[in-house]
This record gives C-alpha cells, sequence and structure tokens, in this order.
C-alpha cells in the first residue's frame, strides 16, 4: 500500500521519512516560539510557526531534519519559521550530522511578515550554502500539495540534491502571481494541465532541475534520502561551470519562450506529448542525454 | 488583536491523567485548528482558544463542555488555534488529540 506523500501534513512526512521513534524535535510546539507578527494583523499563530525541526535517523544515520507545513499560511517563511531553519543549518555546521533534510512545502517568503521573511529567507539560503561547503549532504524533498515556490525555491536549488514526486510542483513565481501580473494569456493558472508541466515534478526532471524523481510515495521519498546522504556535490567551480551549461542549453532550447512540450522535444525526450500521462518509472528511460550527463542523479 | 477571539474555559472534575508528553495534533489551516495538548497540575481541565471567527463563544462552551463530558479528563491544558474549524471538526481534534497521548508515554 502506498501512502501520498502530498496528502500527509508536515510532522506525517517527518515521521514517514526518518527511522521510526527517532525525531528528536528542538523548538517543540509546547516551548510557544509562535510569530510575533500574526497576532497584531489578527491571524491565529501556529505553536511551531509552520515548521517542526530536529534530529532524527535515516537508515541508522543520524540526519537533522525540517519539515514545513503548507496548511499553515502555504508554508510561508516568516521571522521565526525562518530561524529555526536557519538554527537547525548552523547547528548542523557544529554538530556535522551526516546530512540536513529539508522536507519542502512553501509559497515562499510568508507576506505578513514582509521584510522579516524575506531576510529570513536569505538567511537560510547562506546557512543552506555554509553547510553544503562544509561537505554535509543537504537535501531538498518535495512533494507537498503546495510546492516550492519563491525564495524557498531557491533555496531548494542551492542544496546538493532536489527531490520531488511527479506531482510536486517547484518554480520561482507561483502560476497565480504570474497570471496576475501578465495576464492570463501568458500563463493560465487555471489551466492545470499547463501549470504542472511548467512547474511539475517531470519537468524539472527532464530539465535538470530535479536530481530524483519518485512517485507520490512516503515509502519512496525515504528510500530516495537515504541514497541521497552519499549524494554530496561539492561546490567547485566546475561545478558552476556544469550548472552553467546545463542552463545555457536549455536557455538555447527555449529561445521563443516555448511550451514545455516543445522545450522537452527540443531538448531530446522522445514523444514529448506523452510525458504527461507518464508515470515517474515510465518516464526515467526518455530523461535527454544532454541533460542526463550534466544533473546531478544521472539517468 | 483585532480580528481574533480569545476565549478561555475550565472545566472541574473527571480522573486525572497518567503522566503524558505534550502531543500536537491537527495544523491552523481554514477550516482546520490545532490542538496542543499538555500536562498540568491543576487539577481541572483548561482550555484555551484563539480563533480567527469572532463571535462564537457559546458554540465552543457547548463543544467544549461536550469533549469534556465525553472523555472526562482532568490534569491537563488544552490549547488551541483555530482558523474557522467547523464544530464537528473540533470535535474529532480533541478526540484524536486525547489518542494521541493515551498512545505516547513522556
Amino acid at each position: 500500500m502506498t501512502h501520498s506523500f502530498a496528502e500527509m501534513s508536515a510532522r506525517e512526512r517527518l515521521a514517514a521519512v526518518v527511522d521510526a521513534g527517532s525525531f528528536h524535535e528542538w523548538l517543540p510546539p509546547s516551548e510557544r516560539v509562535t510569530s510575533p507578527h500574526l497576532a497584531q494583523l489578527g491571524v491565529p499563530a501556529a505553536f511551531d510557526d509552520g515548521v517542526a525541526i530536529g534530529r532524527a535517523a535515516v537508515g541508522g544515520r543520524t540526519v537533522f531534519v525540517a519539515a514545513q507545513e503548507g496548511g499553515f499560511m502555504g508554508g510561508g517563511v516568516g521571522e521565526v519559521h525562518g530561524a529555526k531553519l536557519v538554527g537547525l543549518l548552523r547547528r548542523a555546521l557544529r554538530d556535522r550530522p551526516d546530512a540536513v533534510l529539508v522536507l519542502a512545502e512553501s509559497g515562499g517568503v510568508r507576506l505578513h511578515e514582509a521584510n522579516a521573511g524575506l531576510i529570513a529567507v536569505s538567511e537560510v539560503m547562506r546557512a543552506l550554502l555554509d553547510v553544503r561547503a562544509a561537505g554535509i549532504a543537504t537535501v531538498m524533498l518535495i512533494g507537498g500539495a503546495n510546492g516550492c515556490f519563491g525564495g524557498m525555491g531557491i533555496v531548494a536549488r542551492c542544496a546538493d540534491t532536489v527531490v520531488m514526486s511527479d506531482i510536486a510542483r517547484h518554480a520561482m513565481s507561483g502560476p497565480e502571481v504570474i497570471e496576475s501580473a501578465h495576464g492570463a494569456g501568458e500563463f493560465d493558472s487555471r489551466d492545470r494541465a499547463l501549470v504542472w508541466r511548467t512547474t511539475g515534478g517531470k519537468h524539472r526532471w527532464l530539465c535538470g532541475d530535479c536530481d530524483v524523481l519518485v512517485d507520490d510515495d512516503a515509502d519512496a521519498f525515504r528510500a530516495a534520502a537515504i541514497t541521497a546522504l552519499d549524494a554530496h556535490r561539492p561546490m567547485t567551480l566546475e561545478e558552476l561551470q556544469q550548472e552553467s551549461a546545463l542552463l545555457q542549453a536549455r536557455a538555447d532550447a527555449d529561445g521563443d519562450n516555448a511550451d514545455a512540450f516543445v522545450l522537452w522535444s527540443r531538448l531530446g525526450v522522445p514523444d514529448a506529448r506523452a510525458v504527461p500521462d507518464l508515470d515517474a518509472d515510465a518516464l526515467r528511460p526518455r530523461r535527454p542525454a544532454s541533460v542526463a550527463a550534466l544533473a546531478h542523479g544521472g539517468a | 488583536m483585532a480580528g481574533m477571539e480569545t476565549l478561555n474555559f475550565a472545566f472541574d472534575g473527571g480522573r486525572a491523567l497518567a503522566p503524558f508528553a505534550p502531543a500536537l495534533v491537527g495544523v491552523v489551516a481554514s477550516g482546520n485548528l490545532e490542538v496542543l495538548v499538555e500536562p498540568s497540575a491543576d487539577t481541572g481541565c483548561r482550555i484555551d482558544v484563539d480563533t480567527s471567527a469572532r463571535g462564537f463563544g457559546p458554540v465552543w462552551e457547548a463543544v467544549l463542555r461536550d469533549f469534556h463530558e465525553r472523555h472526562g479528563v482532568a490534569g491537563l491544558r488544552v490549547a488551541i488555534h483555530d482558523m474557522g474549524a467547523t464544530p464537528a471538526v473540533v470535535s474529532l481534534r480533541l478526540d484524536q488529540a486525547i489518542a494521541a497521548i493515551a498512545g505516547a508515554a513522556p
């Protein structure tokens, strides 16, 4: 039996990914470290400010882990939420776990907290890059129904490994944001097929933004997390040049802002029109060789 | 606190719970709520509610009194953050919270 990762709460996901009973939470709900801003706006706070952080074991190895709750404010990163992530990452620099896992589900900066949230997200990016530079594997597990957008979308791409399900989404601006700014002619946020083939896990994986594509299943995410514990990528000049080459190849293939179907074809995906109907296993052999050669995670 | 309402209830009587670790169930999301249950030195059952839906004090009173009568528990403190959950959802979350502490030793 499969358990939909997307349908789970953050705490359920966390419990499903780590070894049973191994999670030790820091700043648990009973500590009541809540947002100082939301009450002023008349919005109920969450006891954990929408993120659980702590230490756990995965496959018997020590990891630090964070899980964002998309149900609370869309997983938005407020001041406290961001500080918890930063604190976790900085502690990882001191204690050197085998990896830091982030079960990301976020619309980005929590707009209620504006500048505090923006600063928090930039601090998360810096802290994550410090952890990665220290040789500790950093892993983003993206599988929540709200996707991973905005500042957290950038944070995700700072990590060693990005794992996504086919129904997960990852991008900078969300569909509604793009439509609001540029109109439905540019991007129709109600066209779900369009939204998923532009931001969804398959697209990200075919393009090389996502390293590992899994089914929407908690066990599949756990298995991918265990593998990723050893998938550290030193951030060298060569690594950055490879990344740049991958992005350049995509920009060349997408010079006219073509639909994802066209982009996939140009990247060398056979029978691109069939992609939305394929599950992860069926799609795996179709990753373009050019992307597989450069992207982490290979084919 | 404009826009939000804070309600406080206390119910007497009931059996004291065995020691338990605090438990959190639910999520602060539209039509949903989170419930934090913690042990308390008090003999009764104290329930504090922060809710985004103003003006439903009598309904909360009825739902929480029903909860206390059904479970008859004492020696605990319940804190609720609500975003417009219906009474049925509130009752289910409270039941879930009691189940969570029953299954978890400190």
